[in-house]
């Protein structure tokens, strides 16, 4: 097997643009032929679900109401992703030019970005680049404000309605859909609510093009992504890859030679088990992610993994919906009692059932995703699960 | 006219309005979806995930209370994967909860054990939680007590306290698997915010709030041979005891529950509708009086618009919430405690008795009544004025212990005296009750005349709008009341805190003249009470506040002032409305209380 290196991009860091020109340039286009790039270009939601980005714009421009908001989520809560982090250190200009060429197509004049909680040594400087923006947008004359909104703390509030309710001073909980954001969102006005990676690339797209942007990844997964690369790996770090590789390749690329499992898409995506790295793709096509990477090696017991995750679905459910409040505490408490010999080994499958239950009846995705790594470690490392 | 949609539930099509939700939709199909956290009175919350359903095209089962019906959807209620689902979620709530059914208060009584029971879910199938929470109770006040370990979250009481009654006493706290139902620094509820009003108690669907009950001690004075019990029971008790005994919504049953509370050993059976009338005699004047010395004597500090003072949930709040209007509220204590006060001095010197051997029960449509009972200002006989305070359901229950068929009782009357009352004291039990009751004597007090409404019926203040206003012209006065000549006199309407704060909000901003508010801490008045039977909406409140009505048309005096036992008693021991005993036995004072 030849050790290869993975194509690295560079749109989203590269800081050869002037972002002023680039609005500027953007705002003399209307508003369909923005979107037309947007859809041909084949972006997708950065944050991990996946929904095209043309599209929520499309139809948050579509709803008469006058009022609307774009909202820029960066509230990275996700074990194991640090990449929005980033991009708000090197490169906020493009989050903010990403905002604003969304309030023109959907006809916003305010705009929020909720910061993580535990990102608060970001504010200084981000609100000193919010006023050189704020500065570039008065001599452009273009009437639009963005406002930085700082999180608590819960991980919840990283889910869209969540993050809405936490906005308007209400505790973060999850609202029930629909309806959708983009026609009832933040103060049930129309709202975009975007993750700081999509505004980016959606930025970027506007600069160069949707065939730059296409050229890159696979049908289903176009374009790059920034992946926050943790774990038994030399090269920590975050890196900036084209879609549509295996595990295969990527652990050639990052992992330490003794890869037992990799969990894309942090506790809440899934754990690729060694056996399955050849055939399973990284990509909306295969195991989708919002950019977390961990990489786990022989020496980890994926009981020990799995715990940790539950651990942390335990705590960050925001506790309104029965299948996510208790299920996370029957799952848990479920698989110590296994380990523990206090319950026979069996009993996973009866805890597999209710993370089954969990996947369809929770209120959020946050919910409905604790199953993933629980049904794809249970699968996969059995038996770690009961000796 | 709105739009239509057609879909399918259950292979069954129907059509129904846009923005029907397909638990609605079912249920015009008669197709039974259970809830938990879906209350009619509360807006939707979507929590439980009890009621999810199976929908085509769909890979989640959305939760049907909450989910809008749209054109050609494709609904199934009852597949393997809903029942799997919902059995599932149902154990899971078990797993968290204390299922210690056969000694709790709700026992029976409980949406839970009955969906459980449903679902035949025979053994635990999960690990039982409860062991590992370190689960509270709080039973410090008079009124309700709160048990976490019955909760499952579901909201009921968080969304009723905030949107029913704007007090917010009671919210969620803390997340995951910690989160829980709480107060204002986990305090117990009798240091917070709480009304007592226990709209939570009646759409908790456990026992996690529940009435404090003092069924032991009213049976221990029953059977105490050195006690004479005095037992009241408030109007609107009448309307709705029925309910928990078996028959229909707004079924009246005064006459059963009389010859019930005799059966169970009650001394002397006697009736709050006679301190109404009580009331409306002293609040009458009361008001009259303010007006004159705003009209005539041109008093500065003068509070109007007065505020009646009957519903002890409403006094908690405006003590809380507005104190610097504590002066605009009637200084009239409540019917009960009216009662309470003539109970233990012109009851006992009358009969005889001495006053330390009484024992004064009340039966109440209220869980705030207990905590007024309580209030040391209530001890103005001398005694605690009202020693024990029974909600309507705990009356049922006593019923039920002494192994009454309360159907086949038959009628009969109240006790006398402290027993006559009129239509206008039973109609107290209603929201707008009171300001009629007190239209219809102050108007004629005034002018000689009967209010001029079709038949007594003052129809403006009437109904289940959540503020009602209304005004009354003055004409044709006699000659001590001339001053009032021509006046408006300006009368508004509320029940609900929510509304009530709506309506003190307008007072404070001064955009409204009123002279007269009257405020009820419950939706629908005292009939929605809350110790009332449960489950309540807004069909059981019409049908009983209906009953209310008709039990008033159907009495032979309608007007407080012509009660013969309420002339008796101003004239051997009252002497005269605001006079000096009344002031002494039937006026209190409030207090202003923290905003937490």
């Amino acid at each position: 097997m030849s050790y290869t290196n993975l194509k690295r991009v560079d749109l989203i860091f590269d800081q050869d643009c002037n972002p002023k020109e680039i609005i500027k340039n953007t705002f003399a286009k209307n508003n369909d032929q923005i979107v037309n790039e947007l859809l041909e270009s084949g972006l997708k939601g950065r944050g991990g679900a996946g929904f095209p980005t043309a599209l929520k714009w499309k139809y948050t421009a579509e709803q008469p109401e006058p009022n609307k908001y774009i909202i820029c989520n960066a509230d990275e809560g996700e074990p194991g992703t640090f990449k929005d982090r980033e991009i708000l250190f090197k490169v906020p200009q493009k989050v903010f030019g990403g905002m604003v060429v969304c309030a023109k197509v959907i006809g916003a004049k305010e705009g929020f970005l909720y910061l993580r909680g535990e990102y608060r040594f970001l504010l200084p400087e981000l609100e000193a680049q919010l006023a050189k923006f704020h500065a570039d947008l008065k001599d452009l004359k273009i009437d639009f404000k963005i406002k930085i909104v700082m999180g608590s703390g819960a991980y919840i509030c990283g889910e869209e309605s969540a993050l809405f309710e936490s906005m308007e001073g209400h505790r973060g909980e999850p609202r029930n859909k629909p309806p959708y954001p983009t026609v009832s969102g933040f103060r049930s006005k129309p709202t975009v609510i975007n993750n700081v990676e999509t505004l980016v690339y959606a930025f970027m797209i506007c600069m160069h093009g949707a065939r730059k942007f296409k050229e890159l990844g696979t049908a289903d997964s176009r374009g790059s992504k920034v992946f926050s690369i943790s774990g038994d790996t030399p090269k920590a770090g975050i890196y900036e890859l084209e879609l549509g590789m295996t595990v295969e390749q990527f652990v050639d690329d990052f992992g330490d030679g003794d890869t037992k499992a990799v969990q894309v898409g942090g506790a809440s995506g899934f754990c690729v088990p060694r056996k399955k790295f050849k055939e399973t793709i990284i990509g909306f096509e295969g195991v989708p992610t919002g950019g977390s990477m961990m990489i786990f090696n022989s020496s980890r017991s994926m009981y020990n993994v799995l715990h940790n995750y539950l651990e942390f679905f335990e705590e960050e459910s925001c506790g309104q919906c029965t299948p996510c409040r208790v299920g996370c505490q029957q799952l848990i408490k479920g698989i110590e009692a296994v380990k523990k010999g206090q319950k026979h080994a069996n009993y996973l499958e009866h805890l597999q059932k209710l993370a089954q239950t969990m996947k369809i009846t929770a209120k959020c995705g946050l919910g409905q995703s604790v199953a993933n790594s629980f049904f794809s470690i249970v699968e996969n490392f059995k038996e770690e699960m009961i000796y | 006219m709105s739009k239509k949609i057609n879909l399918k539930i259950d292979g069954i099509s129907v059509t129904v309005d846009e923005g029907t939700t397909i638990l609605q939709a079912a249920k015009q199909l008669n197709i039974h979806i259970p809830t938990l956290c879906y209350h009619d009175d509360l807006c939707i919350a979507g929590n439980c995930r009890v009621c999810v359903v199976e929908m085509k095209g769909s890979r989640t089962l959305p939760a049907s209370c909450a989910m809008p019906t749209s054109e050609g959807m494709e609904i199934m209620t009852n597949t393997l994967k809903v029942r799997t689902a919902r059995k599932h979620i149902i154990d899971l709530l078990l797993s968290e909860h204390n299922a210690k059914c056969t000694t709790c208060y709700k026992n029976g009584k409980c949406e839970l054990q009955e969906l459980a029971s449903e679902s035949k879910i025979s053994t635990e199938s999960f690990i039982d939680l409860v062991p590992h929470k370190n689960y509270q109770m709080d039973s410090y006040s008079p009124s309700i007590i709160k048990d976490d370990s019955k909760c499952i979250r579901c909201q009921r009481c968080v969304r009723t306290c905030e949107e029913l009654q704007h007090v917010s006493a009671l919210s969620v706290a803390y997340k995951g698997d910690k989160m829980k139902i709480s107060t204002f620094f986990e305090n117990p509820m009798f240091e917070v915010v709480c009304t007592n009003c226990g709209q939570c108690v009646n759409r908790c669907p456990t026992g996690a709030l529940v009435e404090r009950n003092y069924l032991d001690e009213v049976w221990a004075a029953i059977y105490d041979p050195d006690k004479h019990v005095v037992v009241q029971t408030a109007p609107a008790v009448r309307v709705a005891l029925g309910e928990d005994l078996g028959l229909e919504s707004g079924v009246i049953v005064t006459g059963k529950m009389v010859t019930a509370l005799r059966r169970l050993g009650f001394d002397s059976v006697l009736d709050t509708d006679f301190t109404a009338d009580l009331t409306i005699m002293e609040e009458g004047f009361e008001l009259l009086t303010r007006l004159k010395k705003a009209l005539v004597d041109k008093d500065p500090n003068v509070k109007l618009p007065m505020a009646t003072s009957c519903s002890p949930g409403w006094i908690k709040f405006i003590e809380h919430t507005y104190p610097e209007y504590l002066g605009n509220l009637s200084t009239c204590k409540s019917p009960q405690q009216m009662f309470g006060a003539l109970a233990k001095t012109y009851y006992a010197q009358k009969k005889n008795i001495d006053p330390s051997k009484i024992v004064s029960i009340s039966i109440m449509p209220c869980t705030a009544k207990k905590f007024e009972a309580d209030r040391p200002e209530m001890r103005s006989s001398g005694y605690k004025d009202v020693d024990y305070v029974l909600t309507t359901r705990e009356l049922a229950i006593m019923i039920k212990q002494a192994g009454l068929d309360f159907s086949a009782l038959e009628e009969s009357h109240y006790d006398s005296f402290m027993g006559a009352s009129t239509g206008a004291a039973v109609i107290f039990g209603a929201t707008g009750g009171v300001m009629e009751a007190a239209l219809r004597t102050a108007y004629e007090v005034v002018t000689g005349r009967e209010v001029p409404f079709d038949g007594l019926n003052i129809t403006p203040v009437r109904g289940m709008e959540g503020v009602r206003e209304a005004s009354v012209k003055i004409e044709g006065t006699t000659a001590d009341w001339k001053f009032l000549e021509g006046a408006e006199l300006k009368c508004v309407v509320a029940h609900g805190l929510t509304n009530a704060k709506k309506v003190m909000d307008s007072v404070r901003d001064g955009k409204s003249s009123y002279h007269f508010m009257e405020i009820m801490a419950c939706p629908g008045g005292c009939i929605g009470g809350g110790g009332q039977p449960i489950p309540t909406n807004a069909e059981i409140r019409r049908k009983r506040t209906e009953a209310i009505y008709a039990e008033d048309s159907g009495m032979k005096i309608r007007k407080s002032h012509e009660n013969p036992e309420i002339i008796a008693i101003y004239k051997e021991f009252l002497k005269e409305p605001l006079g000096h005993k009344s002031h002494e036995l039937l006026h209190t004072h409030y207090k202003a209380r923290a905003r937490n």
